[in-house]
């Protein structure tokens, strides 16, 4: 993954200038944890999209400027909810940790 | 149509895992979600491959429909339980696609794949060997489907649903945020539809919530269910699992589905559009 951005599949295939990316890794225990399930929510906590994270615990959003929640349900665990103010042409990250 | 005759728990699901009339169908966005593991004895269908017509922007034509249920070894007679990712969004849409065509009991497995994980239940990665059978489907049930020139005959008159999240329907957004944003449609709604997004029917593990919440929901939000109403999304995945919740689920008999929807309505040339929050005017 050569000049990958941390916490980052690829972005080859993706105009980076004009997206609002939101992404990050899911952890438990310090390892990343695949199949937990990320949802964004609007500034208002309105649910915007969901997806699953990857075999390396990625996920990925392409929002729009502004405040968002990252929210992670994982099994057996809590919900943990993030908070991420996302710009355009960059790369916002968010790591989550569940318990 | 109640909640019990087109939906089953998790539970239901387990008890019936080897009763030969019930055949499991997972339906994802995701098409490689299959591949990982899936419940035992459950078959995959994919959506962008089995669920449309390969060259035109349209769903199976009736030959194709039972050309792929045949494949897949279902008889009229069987139970089709459809579940998948994404909160059930192309596991409605099949489910829709399924009740076009006529297929007489067809339930989706309330949570999807979602909740079944976060229950860890069981997931395989055997492929079951089904025997492919003789489908013969109905004419199709245009009761439950809109097509581009009612929907705009339908401004100002019937119900008009948008099921988008609100960035969508106001035109920030232009596709599900967990997709790129790059297409060609311009941003906005339908001018008088409002925007009750699909995600309201659906607790977080992606289970419907009950009777009472969902009727509260779409009359709270100003829409007389008494009146014909129209769903729409972006390509009609979403919009149908919102025609599952009225139709299917609270039993209100006049709900189509647009599955044109915004990508089609968005394109067209000449018709009223309308940005920002509001639904606007007629």
């Amino acid at each position: 993954m050569c000049g990958a951005t941390t916490g980052g599949v690829s972005l080859d295939d993706v105009d980076v200038a004009k997206e609002t990316i939101i992404q990050g890794v899911v952890y438990r225990d310090d390892a990343p944890l695949a199949g937990a399930y990320v949802r964004l929510l609007d500034s208002s906590g309105e649910f915007t999209a969901e997806v699953p994270t990857s075999a390396t615990g990625q996920f990925r959003f392409f929002a729009a400027p502004g405040t968002w929640t990252v929210r992670t349900l994982a099994p057996g665990a809590e919900s943990v909810d993030r908070s991420v103010v996302a710009s355009k042409g960059a790369v916002n990250t968010v790591d989550v940790t569940v318990g | 149509m109640s909640r019990e005759s087109v939906l089953v728990s998790a539970d239901w699901v387990e008890q019936h895992l080897d009763d030969p009339k019930v055949v499991l169908l997972e339906v994802d966005e995701d098409t490689t979600a299959y591949d990982k593991n899936h419940i035992r004895g459950a078959v995959k269908v994919n959506w962008n491959e089995d669920l449309r017509d390969p060259v035109r922007r349209d769903i199976l034509t009736k030959e194709q429909f039972e050309s792929l249920l045949s494949r897949l070894g279902v008889s009229p007679d069987d139970t089709v339980v459809l579940y998948g990712g994404n909160n059930n969004w192309f596991a409605a849409y099949a489910y829709w696609e399924f009740k076009y065509y006529g297929h007489e009991d067809v339930r989706l497995l309330d949570g999807g794949r979602k909740k079944w994980e976060l229950d860890n239940r069981e997931l395989v990665d055997d492929v079951p060997e089904r025997t492919p059978t003789q489908y013969t489907a109905k004419e199709p049930d245009t009761s439950i489907r809109a097509f581009r020139d009612e929907v705009v005959g339908a401004i100002g008159d019937k119900n008009l649903v948008d099921v988008r999240s609100p960035d969508e329907y106001a035109g920030r957004l232009l596709a599900p945020a967990h997709l790129p944003q790059e297409v060609s449609q311009v941003p906005g709604h339908i001018p008088t539809a409002a925007n009750i997004p699909w995600s309201k029917a659906a607790n977080d593990d992606g289970t419907f919530r009950s009777d009472d919440e969902l009727r509260e929901l779409y009359s709270e939000a100003g829409v007389d269910l008494n009146n014909d109403t129209i769903a729409y999304c972006r390509i009609g995945e979403r919009s149908s699992h919102t025609w599952f919740v009225l139709r299917e689920i609270l039993g209100v008999p006049n709900v189509k589905n647009y599955d044109g929807s915004w990508t089609e309505y968005g394109s067209l040339v000449g018709v009223p559009v309308a940005v920002g929050d509001e639904p606007g005017r007629a």
